[in-house]
C-alpha cells in the first residue's frame, strides 16, 4: 500500500531499474487471437526451456534482479494477429510469427542462447525478411500511442506498468492539477469520444464537472459490438492499467468517486486482466479510500454485459448495469445530468480513456500536434476484409484508406481489385474508391455518409457483393435492435425482408425505393443513435452501388456472382466431354446426359451448390 | 415574469410550466396521435407516433421534448405525415387484421389511427402471427399477437401497480411482453387489476368477458338471477351512451337490467352499509384493545391479493370484513335460500379484480360462490346494446324491495376516500348535518394517490390514511415500517381515484374521474339517508337475517400466499 506520492515515485523507480536490468526479454502475445492458437503453452514451454538450460527466468519483475534473468512476459496483443502467435525478444526487438510449441527449442537454443535470428520464424514479405518488428512495414506505417504498451511490458502486471512510468499521470492530476485544470487540458487537446460520436471528451467532462450531486459516476463503455471490431478488447487484455489510470483521472477531474467498466461478458480475457488489474491498484493503493493520502477516493467495479448490441448506447449501458433490460431511453435527461442511478455521469468508451494519461502527460500541445486540427490524436482500427494483413493498427487521424490499405494492410489480398470499405460497423456506410485519399477523420467521413464509429474497417475487394454486404448488417441491426421504438424494431425487420428477397433474385425494382423510403423514416424517427444509423450501410451501398442492387431487381444477376440463388450453372457443350462425374456428384440429379455426349443441367431442380464445378476436370462447368 | 410562448403550426402557444412538447400541442387544440404516451407514466418514446418538426427540418418525437420559449415546431408537414403512415402500415402488417371479431373492435387505437390516417393498403407483406392466447386468468385475457409493444402494460402494472407482472422479454422483431419464464398470467403475482386492460390501445390485453354464461342463465326459467350494481358503475356507464360523463344513470341501469332479464335488481351499496358497521366495530374493538393496528381496508381484492403476495405479515391487518359485493352475495343466497328455483347472483363491477374474488374458495359455499358472476361495466354496456336497448331513452325504475333502502354513506365507496368517510361519519358522535359536511373538509376527499386525516374518536386522536394505485400502498407500507408514519386506519384501493376508475369502467380522462367523483358526492347529497346505520334495511337484517349469522355471513379470514 503506498501511502503518499513520494512512495510512489520509490517503487517506481525501483520497478523501473528492475525492468532496465532485464537485458533479455522475452514477450509473447496474450491477446486473445494468441491464446487461441496456443500461446500461452508457447509462454509455458519456453520458460520450461530456459529454466532446464539454467538460467534464470522472472515472469515479474523483481526489485533485486539476478545478473543473468531472462524476464518471459505475456503481453498485450501485438495487433498482428493475421501473423499470430507472435513472439517478441529483446533487445533485439525480433519479432517470430507463427509460431508452434515446436519452434521453442529452437528459439531458446537459436536465439536466447546463441544469439541468433531465426530467419525461418521471420516475417516475410515480397520476398524479403524483416527481423525485428519496427522493420516491418505493418508496424512501421503506424503510430501507436493507445496501444504502445501493447506488445512492449507484461499485460498483466502493474510493477511494468509503474516502471514505464505508468500512474505517473494520476498522480500529476492527483496532486498538482485542480478538476478545472484537467478538464481544462483535456478540451484544449480537443479529444474526441472514440467510441462513435466523436463527442469532445472535455466538454463532456465539464459538463458533470459543473452538477452539483453527491454522487457522480464515471463508466467505462467496454461493450464493444460491431461485427469484427475488437480494438477495446485489446486495450483492455493489453495495457488495463492505462484504462484505469484515464478513468481515475476522469474521477478526480469530475469529482466522482465510484466507476464503472461495463465489459462483456463475451470477452472472458479482458475481464480477468481487468480484475487483475483493478485488485493490484487496489493493492497499491491507487484505487480505494484516500488514496497516496490525497483525501480523495476513487474505486473501480466491472459489470458484465450479455453482449446486448444496444448496450453500447449510453443510456442502455447505464440501464444494463442498474440491473434492468438494456433498453435506450428518451432524452433529456443526458447522461451527464442523469446517467448511471440517476447521478451525473462520464460515460465514454475503452480507447477514450486510454487517451488520457498521454495527454494529461504531454500536454494538450503536444496532442494536438498529432493529426487533423478538429480531431487530434491517433484512431485504433481493426483492419479485416480481403488484405493481406489483419490485425489491429493505430494510426494518426487523419491517414488516407490508401496508407492504411496498401502501406500498413500490405495491399490487397492476392492481387485482387480494391472496391469498397465499410467502416463504423453496422452503423457506418462504406467508402469506395473515390475515397481512397481521403483523411480519415470524424469530420471528414460525416461529410461522406460515412462514420469513423469504434474503428472496424473492413476492406472488400471487386468479389463482394454489396446487395449482401447490406443484407448482412441489416440482418446483424436487426437482431440486435433492442425492439423499443417501432422504425428500428419493424422498419429494419421489413428492410432485411426486401434485402433477402433480392439477393433470392425475387427483388423489384420498387423494392430499391422502398428501402430508401424505409431508411428515411427510420433516421429521421427512430429513438436512439443505433436506431438512426441502422439504415446507414443499406443507403451508402445504393448511393455507390446502385448499378449493382439494379443488377439484381431488373436482370436477376449478381454482378459478383456472390448470391447464391441468382446463380446459373452450365455446362459449355464445346468443353464437355460426356464423361459424367458430374452427374454422379449432383446431390438433387440435376444433370443428365449421354456418355461421350455434352450433359445438360435441369436449371430447376439445381441448387446451385457448386460440387459439379469442383468435379469437371475439363473446366466445363460454369458459373454464370 | 413576462409570458413565454411556443410557435406551433405558425399559431403562438402560451407555456404554462407542461412538461413536454406534446401537452403543449394538445393543449393548442392539435390531437396529435400516440401509443404510448400517458400522462401518469413515465415516458417512454417508442412508438414515434408524435413526431413534430422543427424549423430546420429536424425531427423529434413531442412526448420527449421539453417545451422551449420561442421553439417553433409543425405538426403536420407532408414528412411527418409520411412517417405516421409508414409507422402505423408497418405496425398492421405485423398485426391481426380480422377487427369485427376482436374484443377492441370499435374501442382500438390502431383501428382507429388507421382510419384518421386513411390507411387503405399496407404496402408489406402481411406477417401477422397466430392468436397466442392466456386465458389463465379470470380477470384478464391476453393475446400476445395483438400487442404492438407501446409498453403502456409495463408501465402502468409496475409504476403505478408497484406489482411487475409482465415485462419485455427478447430483441428487435421477437420482442413481446410477457411474464416471468413465459408462465401463464395466472401463476404470476398478477393481483387483477386489470389496469393494464385500461391503457391496452389494442386488443392485447382485455377484460375477460363472461357475457355468454350469463346470457344462457337468464334464459333459464328455472333459474332466478339477482343482480347487485356496484356504486362507481352508475357514474360510469352513461358517457358510453351519450349521456354526460358522471352523470348518474342508477335509475337507467335498473331499468335496463330487468328488460335484459334479471329477476330482482339491488344496489351493492347495501353490502356498503353493512361493510360500514361491521368494519367500524373491527376498528373501534382494535382501537380498545390496541391490537392489530393500523387496520386496512378490506373492499379491493387486488389490494387483498397484493397485500397476501407481499406483505404476507399483515394479513392480520387486514379487516375480516368481506367486500360489499360479498357481503351482499351471502345476504342474498341466504335470504333466497329456500327458493325453489335455482338462484344465481350477478354483480355489475367497475372491476376486473372482483371477478376473481368472487371464485376465491373463501367466498364458497359447498363449492358454489356466494356471487356466481361478475361482469364489468363493459360487459353490462355490450349486454344493453345487444340487447338493443336505447339507453339514453329508457325511463329510470328504482331497485327491488326487500333491499331497496341504501345510504349516501355507501354510495361514496365508490371514489377514493368514501370508505373512510363512511366509517367516520359511523363514528363521529357529532351526528348535526355541520358536522356531517365538515367531515368532507378534513383531507379524505379529492383524487389525490395519498391523503391523510385526522379524527377525535373519544379522546384518541386517530389518524387516517387513505391511498389508491399499489404503488402508492407500497410505499406507505415502507414508510410505516421504518417508523417514519404511523397510523391507526387505512383505506386502500387498487385503482388510482377508487373503483370510478376502475379498469372494468370505460376509460376515463382527468376530467372525467373529477366528474364521476362528482356524480356520487351528488348521489350522496340526494340522499335521504346520509349515515349507514340509519338504512332501514340494515336495522331490518341484523333484526332479522343476520341474527347470529354476522361472522359467517359478513366476515372471512384471508390466509398467506406468496
Amino acid at each position: 500500500m503506498l501511502l503518499n506520492r513520494e512512495e510512489l515515485k520509490t517503487v517506481g523507480e525501483q520497478y523501473k531499474a528492475a525492468f532496465d536490468a532485464q537485458q533479455k526479454k522475452i514477450l509473447v502475445c496474450a491477446g486473445t487471437g494468441c491464446v487461441a492458437g496456443g500461446s500461452l503453452e508457447i509462454h509455458a514451454e519456453l520458460k520450461r526451456l530456459i529454466e532446464e538450460k539454467g538460467l534464470h527466468c522472472a515472469v515479474t519483475l523483481e526489485k533485486e534482479p539476478h545478473d543473468e534473468t531472462v524476464g518471459i512476459k505475456k503481453s498485450g496483443c501485438h495487433g498482428f494477429c493475421e501473423m499470430g502467435p507472435l513472439v517478441r525478444l529483446e533487445p533485439q526487438g525480433w519479432l517470430y510469427t507463427k509460431v508452434k510449441l515446436e519452434d521453442c527449442a529452437e528459439i531458446v537454443t537459436e536465439s536466447i542462447f546463441g544469439g541468433r535470428f531465426v530467419e525461418r520464424l521471420g516475417y516475410k514479405q515480397d520476398g524479403k525478411t524483416f527481423p525485428t518488428q519496427e522493420e516491418i512495414p505493418f508496424y512501421k506505417n503506424q503510430n501507436r500511442l493507445v496501444l504502445e504498451h501493447c506488445g512492449q511490458i507484461d499485460a498483466t502486471s502493474i510493477t511494468e506498468y509503474l516502471a514505464i512510468g505508468g500512474y505517473k499521470s494520476f498522480e500529476k492530476a492527483l496532486f498538482d492539477m485542480a478538476p478545472e485544470e484537467i478538464v481544462k487540458t483535456i478540451e484544449e487537446a480537443s479529444l474526441r469520444g472514440r467510441g462513435g460520436g466523436g463527442y469532445p471528451t472535455g466538454h463532456k467532462w465539464k459538463q458533470v464537472m459543473r452538477q452539483k450531486a453527491e454522487q457522480k459516476y464515471v463508466v467505462c463503455n467496454g461493450d464493444e459490438g460491431d461485427p469484427g471490431a475488437f480494438m477495446d478488447r485489446s486495450v483492455m487484455e493489453g495495457d488495463p492499467h492505462r484504462m484505469l489510470e484515464g478513468m481515475m483521472i476522469a474521477g478526480i477531474a469530475c469529482g466522482a468517486s465510484e466507476g464503472y467498466i461495463y465489459v462483456r461478458a463475451e470477452y472472458p480475457l479482458a475481464v480477468e486482466r481487468l480484475e487483475g488489474a483493478i485488485r493490484e491498484a487496489r493493492k497499491f493503493g491507487l484505487l480505494g479510500e484516500n488514496i497516496l493520502g490525497s483525501g480523495r477516493a476513487f474505486d473501480i467495479k466491472i459489470s458484465k454485459g450479455a453482449g446486448a448490441f444496444v448496450c453500447g448506447e449510453g443510456s442502455a449501458l447505464t440501464a444494463s448495469i442498474e440491473g434492468k433490460r438494456g433498453m435506450p431511453r428518451v432524452k433529456p435527461p443526458r447522461t451527464v445530468e442523469q446517467g448511471l442511478f440517476g447521478q451525473p455521469t462520464v460515460l465514454n468508451n475503452v480507447e477514450t480513456f486510454a487517451n488520457v494519461p498521454l495527454i494529461i502527460k504531454n500536454g494538450a500541445e503536444w496532442y494536438k500536434k498529432i493529426g487533423p486540427e478538429k480531431s487530434p490524436g491517433t484512431k485504433a482500427f481493426a483492419l479485416t476484409g480481403n488484405i493481406e494483413n489483419t490485425g489491429l493498427i493505430e494510426v494518426p487521424m487523419g491517414t488516407t484508406l490508401r496508407e492504411i490499405i496498401y502501406e500498413i494492410g500490405g495491399g490487397m489480398r492476392g492481387g485482387e481489385n480494391f472496391k469498397a470499405v465499410q467502416i463504423g460497423g453496422p452503423s457506418g456506410g462504406c467508402l469506395t474508391q473515390e475515397h481512397l485519399d481521403m483523411p480519415l477523420d470524424f469530420d471528414s467521413l460525416s461529410k461522406a455518409g460515412a462514420m469513423i464509429g469504434s474503428g472496424g474497417l473492413v476492406v472488400m475487394d471487386d468479389h463482394t457483393c454489396m446487395v449482401e454486404v447490406a443484407r448482412f448488417f441489416m440482418n446483424f441491426t436487426q437482431n440486435e435492435s433492442c425492439g423499443k421504438c417501432v422504425p428500428c424494431r419493424e422498419g429494419t425487420k421489413r428492410m432485411l425482408a426486401i434485402l433477402e428477397k433480392i439477393v433470392s433474385g425475387q427483388g423489384e425494382p420498387e423494392d430499391i425505393s422502398m428501402l430508401l423510403e424505409l431508411a428515411d423514416m427510420i433516421s429521421a424517427t427512430a429513438l436512439c443513435g443505433l436506431g438512426k444509423t441502422a439504415a446507414f450501410p443499406v443507403v451508402s451501398t445504393i448511393k455507390y452501388f446502385r448499378d449493382e442492387y439494379e443488377a439484381h431487381v431488373v436482370e436477376k444477376r449478381c454482378p459478383t456472382k456472390t448470391c447464391q440463388k441468382l446463380k446459373t450453372i452450365v455446362i459449355d457443350a464445346t468443353l464437355c466431354r460426356g464423361c459424367s462425374k458430374c452427374a454422379r456428384v449432383c446431390p438433387v440429379g440435376a444433370i443428365t446426359g449421354k456418355i461421350k455426349e455434352p450433359f445438360v443441367i435441369d436449371a430447376g431442380k439445381c441448387i446451385k451448390c457448386g460440387a459439379c464445378l469442383e468435379s469437371c476436370a475439363f473446366k466445363a462447368i460454369k458459373e454464370d | 415574469m413576462s409570458t413565454e410562448f411556443m410557435i406551433i403550426d405558425n399559431m403562438p402557444v402560451e407555456l404554462a410550466g407542461e412538461k413536454n412538447v406534446l401537452d403543449v400541442i394538445r393543449k393548442a387544440g392539435i390531437e396529435l396521435p400516440t401509443f404510448c404516451y400517458h400522462s401518469e407514466l413515465s415516458v417512454y418514446g417508442a412508438c414515434r407516433m408524435c413526431v413534430v418538426e422543427d424549423k430546420w427540418g429536424t425531427i423529434h418525437a413531442s412526448c420527449s421534448t421539453p417545451p422551449k420559449a420561442g421553439m417553433e415546431l409543425r405538426t403536420n408537414t407532408p414528412r411527418l405525415r409520411k412517417y405516421r403512415k409508414m409507422i402505423l402500415e408497418l405496425f398492421l402488417a405485423n398485426h391481426c387484421r380480422d377487427c369485427t371479431t376482436c374484443e377492441k373492435n370499435g374501442k382500438c387505437k390502431l383501428q382507429e389511427l388507421a382510419q384518421r390516417f386513411g390507411i387503405k393498403k399496407v404496402r408489406f407483406d402481411n406477417t401477422s402471427p397466430d392468436a397466442d392466447m392466456d386465458t389463465s386468468s379470470r380477470c384478464i385475457t391476453r393475446d400476445k399477437s395483438k400487442c404492438i409493444l407501446c409498453g403502456d402494460c409495463v408501465r402502468v402494472c409496475e409504476e403505478v401497480q408497484n406489482v411487475g407482472a409482465i415485462d419485455f422479454a427478447h430483441r428487435g422483431s421477437k420482442m413481446q411482453v410477457t411474464t416471468a419464464f413465459d408462465e401463464p398470467i395466472a401463476r404470476t403475482n398478477c393481483v387483477g387489476c386489470g389496469q393494464c386492460a385500461a391503457v391496452c390501445p389494442t386488443g392485447a390485453i382485455v377484460i375477460k368477458n363472461d357475457t355468454s354464461k350469463l346470457w344462457k342463465e337468464l334464459s333459464d326459467e328455472n333459474t332466478k338471477v339477482l343482480v347487485q350494481i356496484a356504486p362507481a358503475v352508475r357514474v360510469g356507464i352513461g358517457e358510453a351512451f351519450g349521456l354526460p360523463e358522471g352523470k348518474n344513470a342508477m335509475g337507467r341501469i335498473v331499468a335496463a337490467l330487468r328488460r335484459i332479464g334479471f329477476n330482482e335488481v339491488f344496489d351493492t351499496t347495501v353490502g356498503a352499509d353493512l361493510t360500514v358497521l361491521e368494519e367500524t366495530g373491527e376498528f373501534l374493538g382494535r382501537l380498545q384493545k390496541g391490537e392489530k393496528l393500523p387496520l386496512f381496508t378490506s373492499c379491493c381484492p387486488a389490494w387483498v391479493k397484493y397485500a397476501e403476495f407481499n406483505y404476507p405479515d399483515l394479513i392480520d391487518h387486514i379487516s375480516t370484513c368481506r367486500s360489499p359485493m360479498q357481503m351482499f352475495g351471502s345476504v342474498l343466497k341466504e335470504h333466497y335460500s329456500h327458493s325453489h328455483k335455482k338462484v344465481v347472483v350477478v354483480a355489475v363491477m367497475p372491476c376486473t379484480a372482483k371477478k376473481e374474488e368472487a371464485a376465491r374458495d373463501e367466498f364458497k359455499e359447498d363449492g358454489v360462490p356466494y356471487v356466481d358472476y361478475v361482469i364489468s361495466t363493459q360487459e353490462l354496456i355490450q349486454m344493453i346494446r345487444e340487447a338493443g336497448i336505447v339507453f339514453s331513452e329508457i325511463e329510470p325504475e328504482a331497485v327491488d324491495m326487500p333491499f331497496g333502502n341504501t345510504s349516501g354513506a355507501g354510495v361514496i365507496f365508490g371514489v377514493t376516500g368514501g370508505v373512510t368517510e363512511a366509517v367516520v361519519r359511523r363514528i363521529s358522535d357529532d351526528k348535526s348535518i355541520s358536522a356531517l359536511r365538515a367531515i368532507a373538509f378534513t383531507g379524505i376527499r379529492g383524487m389525490e394517490g395519498v391523503k391523510e386525516a385526522k379524527l377525535d374518536v373519544g379522546g384518541r386522536e386517530v389518524n387516517i390514511a387513505i391511498v389508491s394505485g399499489l404503488k402508492n400502498a407500497d410505499d406507505l407500507i415502507k414508510q410505516i415500517q421504518s417508523g417514519e408514519k404511523s397510523y391507526d386506519f387505512i383505506e386502500v384501493m387498487a385503482c388510482p381515484g377508487g373503483c370510478i376508475c376502475g379498469a372494468g369502467q370505460p376509460v376515463a380522462t382527468g376530467e372525467g374521474k373529477k366528474n364521476r367523483s362528482s356524480g356520487l358526492y351528488e348521489a350522496d347529497r340526494m340522499s335521504n339517508i346520509k349515515r349507514s346505520e340509519e338504512n332501514p334495511v340494515i336495522m331490518a337484517l341484523y333484526g332479522g337475517l343476520l341474527k347470529g349469522k354476522t361472522h359467517q355471513l359478513l366476515h372471512v379470514e384471508y390466509h398467506r400466499k406468496g
